[in-house]
């Protein structure tokens, strides 16, 4: 479990984070949403200490991450894996390789045992034969898959997704949340996904957070969302020509 | 004030670089892929600019020598303490800077602004030790001998042309490049270089790794990275001249 408690974040002059508190649950796909600019990634970002906090707190399973120094910071990284919004392979390195980078990075084990890990997280995301491949020679979709099997190579506690659809067609995003909500359950991760998607929010919400304005402005999840009569939120949920005809 | 900030970050970034790298093993095999990208790949500009250069100096040289009472030796003895002194350790390092220094920082520039070092950093990895620290060690390790390769290629260039031209004898060339030889000025070339090494590879590093944006933003971090390195060079030609000859 992921508590947030009363995050400030500013850049410069502007306040980019106001005061957001939330419990992310364990086993569950915890959903961030909010319009582009809202303050999604800073907020991921405050959470796994890319960025520094200005205030607030940031606790993994009760312990506070924001005063961690290094050495202690570095024990709860590795049990972070992250899908970035551009995935973020190593460009020098081919498939496997960029799978098996944590695991040649962290452990003693041996080349025959982390091959058959990096298969076997490689077949986990559907992808079979591309170990030779470099990321260039890969669809946006399979690199996200890349991305996601690297993120669970070493066994996370804690699976952070940002933006994990953006690029995708419908068909091939939904395949990725499903795979993401899959792989939560499995392995009881505490997952947490940024995204605009509403066709995301509506098939894996299992416990959503929608921020506006830098602000969390709501909490529920994918049932109560259709029912809301948050004005902010219905704007958002109800705001393509698609959800509003839904709507009628 | 923009300066010092500038250094400020610099220093900042240098003390997360100069650490113990977390694997030994991959460490030593990102080393011999630098040793390769670095250094290897560079031989070859390195050997044209030497023989060219060295030729100039000399023709220019014989031509210059029109007084009977210079003896032609002098052509020799000219080339080898240009190259050796100024040629070789500063223009070549020159040279690198805007080679090895501009392909360090757009390499890591682009990791940045494509979250590849975030990805680093997030699974525990100190990302300026890992991505810099092999250049640093590979640049300081094989840039003497691209400068010790680039004095002989220097030397060679100038008996080729001397000979070539028929304006000096192979006899006085080599009497020339013989005379009052100092081991020391050989020891002074490959310090310099390895100050010049050291700049490269650090202050391209840390344009690379500074780099906020997106494409734009790599190009200029990696022009910014050549011009602010020659800078330093030039500069600290200065010093460590004035130090280690007097
Ligand atoms: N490094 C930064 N420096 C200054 N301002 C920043 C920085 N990063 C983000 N911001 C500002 O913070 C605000 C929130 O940005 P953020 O990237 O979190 O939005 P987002 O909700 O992730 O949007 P999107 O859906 O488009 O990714 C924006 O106003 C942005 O300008
Ligand atoms: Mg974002």
């Amino acid at each position: 479990m992921i508590e947030a408690k009363n995050l400030n974040k500013y850049f410069g002059d502007n306040h980019v984070l106001i005061d957001v508190s939330h419990r992310f649950e364990k086993g569950k796909t915890n959903l961030v949403i909010g319009q582009s600019g809202s303050g999604k990634t800073v907020f991921m970002k405050l959470l796994v200490g890319l960025l520094e906090v200005d205030s607030g707190e940031v606790l993994y399973d009760g312990k506070d991450f924001t005063k961690m120094n290094f050495e202690h910071r570095k024990a709860i990284r590795q049990e972070i894996g992250m899908l970035f919004q551009g995935s973020a392979l190593f460009d020098s390195l081919n498939v496997e390789q960029n799978v098996m980078f944590p695991l040649n990075m962290f452990t003693q084990r041996t080349l025959e045992d982390k091959l058959e890990r990096v298969n076997f997280v490689l077949k986990r995301v559907n992808l079979e034969n591309v170990n030779p491949l470099m990321p260039s020679e890969l669809s946006g979709g399979m690199r996200k898959r890349v991305a996601i099997a690297r993120a669970i190579a070493m066994n996370p506690q804690y699976l952070f997704c940002d933006e994990p659809n953006s690029g995708l067609d419908p068909q091939t995003s939904g395949v990725i949340d499903i795979l993401i909500q899959e792989i939560t359950l499995e392995y009881q991760i505490t997952t947490i996904v940024n995204t605009h998607d509403m066709n995301s929010v509506l098939s894996i919400g299992d416990n959503v957070a929608f921020i506006y304005k830098g602000r969390l402005w709501w909490k529920g999840n994918k049932n109560e969302i259709l029912q809301t009569n948050n004005k902010e939120l219905n704007d958002f949920v109800f705001g393509t020509e698609l959800t509003s005809r839904l709507k009628k | 004030m923009h300066l010092f900030y500038g250094i400020g970050k610099y220093v900042m970034l240098m003390k997360r670089v100069f650490a113990r790298p977390q694997k030994r093993v991959i460490f030593r095999h990102q080393l011999f892929t630098e040793i390769q990208n670095l250094g290897i790949d560079s031989l070859g500009i390195v050997v044209f600019i030497s023989l060219f250069m060295g030729a100039v100096v000399a023709i220019q040289t014989a031509y210059n020598i029109d007084s009977p009472l210079i003896p032609l030796s002098m052509v020799g003895f000219t080339a080898r303490q240009s190259v050796i002194l100024e040629f070789s350790p500063t223009v070549i390092s020159l040279i690198l800077a805007g080679k090895v220094g501009s392909s360090i920082a757009s390499q890591i520039g682009t990791m940045r602004v494509t979250e590849q070092i975030d990805a680093l950093e997030i699974m525990g990895v100190n990302s300026a030790n890992h991505l810099i620290f092999p250049k640093v060690v590979a640049s300081i390790l094989i840039n003497p001998v691209l400068i010790v390769v680039s004095m002989w290629m220097g030397i060679l260039g100038g008996w080729l042309a001397g000979v070539f031209t028929g304006l000096v004898s192979t006899h006085d060339y080599v009497t020339g490049i013989r005379l009052d030889f100092q081991a020391y000025t050989i020891f002074y070339a490959i310090a310099k270089t390895i100050v010049f090494a050291f700049i490269i590879s650090t202050v391209s590093g840390f344009f690379g790794y500074e780099t906020e944006g997106g494409a734009l933003e790599v190009g200029q971090a990696s022009t910014k990275a050549v011009v602010y390195s020659s800078i330093l060079i030039i500069l600290f030609n200065l010093v460590l001249t004035q130090l280690l000859l007097t």
